[in-house]
């Protein structure tokens, strides 16, 4: 069987999936600093629906809601409870409710346009969005730590938690410090796009393999064309869940930074 | 062909690399998930906490297997 696909291969007809799936070509302002391509479209699309639904939402705001209004409730609720109330607390949570609801929608939108037929790109999967994100994240701990406890405070609060020995300090001090500078939000940029790159990689894989065993592969090999067509479908489910779930995280990771900023001093 | 080599195969080792990579993290990932729900298990009411607790911890060993599926790309 190798021999076969090996042949078939040399024809040049298996698409493989690189990097170069993120930057597609230019639509508008091709080679300027404002290059225009459909992955921005995907954005500024994805953008456009996340209002509309929101303000469609806003303005038939009822007392009892009808089901349209209930599903987006649902959301927020879900926001609200299980991951703001459940971490800051409900006193704490009620000044960074809006932050993390923006994030998550936010995030969930830009997420759910890897799956959604004919756009097939995540709005995140280029790290843009999620540096814009996690440098709001980023300004948001430090401005909670610094307006709790002082810079110095802070600082000190981070750096030197107590019940330590004093010459652990030495080693624990500037991996603190790094914590809350670079790794935090660096690693927040790169859960959420490593995660979008890997999901659309699969998806391209067996897409691509599925178009190259049906169309141009040996009559024997047609067959398999069904398993990966299956795969993909399967994976374009688990895609939807892996949206949920890295907007959930990056959500609870944000409110879980800001609540340390907010600890009380020991 | 030369009779030295007898076989060779062409193409990124990094596909191996990030291969290499994701064993630690998974390990570490089974070990912390499993933790939580054992831990959730004996005391229900703890349930939120824990599994708070168990995603901030979760961000630092998924961190070192995305790490290595970054690294695939850039060298």
């Amino acid at each position: 069987m190798t021999p076969l696909l090996l042949a078939a291969e040399g024809e040049g007809g298996f698409h493989v999936p690189s990097i170069s799936e993120f930057f597609p070509a230019a639509i508008l302002f091709g080679g300027t600093p404002f290059e225009f391509n459909r992955l921005h479209l995907i954005r500024i699309l994805a953008t456009i629906a996340l209002l509309t639904i929101f303000v469609l939402a806003a303005r038939r705001a009822k007392v009892v809601p009808g089901r349209f209004q209930a599903a987006i409730e649902l959301v927020l609720g879900f926001v609200r409870k299980n991951i703001v109330e459940e971490v800051m607390g409900v006193e704490r949570g009620r000044r960074y409710l809006p932050m993390i609801t923006t994030i998550f929608v936010t995030i969930l939108a830009f997420n759910l346009t890897g799956v959604i037929p004919g756009l097939n790109l995540a709005g995140t999967s280029v790290a843009g969005v999620a540096i814009l994100l996690a440098l709001w994240v980023f300004v948001a701990y430090w401005a909670a730590g610094i307006r709790k406890h002082g810079f110095f405070g802070y600082l000190r609060n981070t750096m030197f938690p107590p019940g330590i020995p004093a010459p652990i300090y030495v080693i624990l001090a500037p991996i603190e410090l790094l914590q809350i500078l670079i790794i935090r939000p660096a690693s927040l940029v790169i859960r959420l796009t490593a995660n979008m790159v890997a999901g659309h990689i699969m998806l391209v894989l067996c897409f691509a393999a599925t178009h190259f065993l049906l169309l141009e592969a040996g009559p024997e090999l047609k067959v398999l064309s069904a398993l990966t067509l299956a795969g993909g479908l399967a994976i374009t489910l688990f895609e939807v869940f892996v949206a949920g779930l890295q907007a959930y995280i990056f959500a609870i990771l944000a409110s879980a930074y800001i609540n340390m900023s907010l600890e009380e001093e020991h | 062909m030369d009779l030295t080599t007898l076989a060779a195969i062409d193409g990124s080792i990094n596909t191996i690399g990030y291969g290499i990579a994701a064993l630690g993290p998974g390990i570490g990932l089974g070990i912390l998930i499993g933790k939580t729900v054992e831990g959730m298990a004996r005391q229900p009411e703890v349930a939120g906490q824990l599994r708070t607790t168990m995603l901030i911890g979760l961000a630092f060993v998924e961190i070192l297997a995305l790490l290595g599926f970054v690294a695939g790309f850039i060298y």
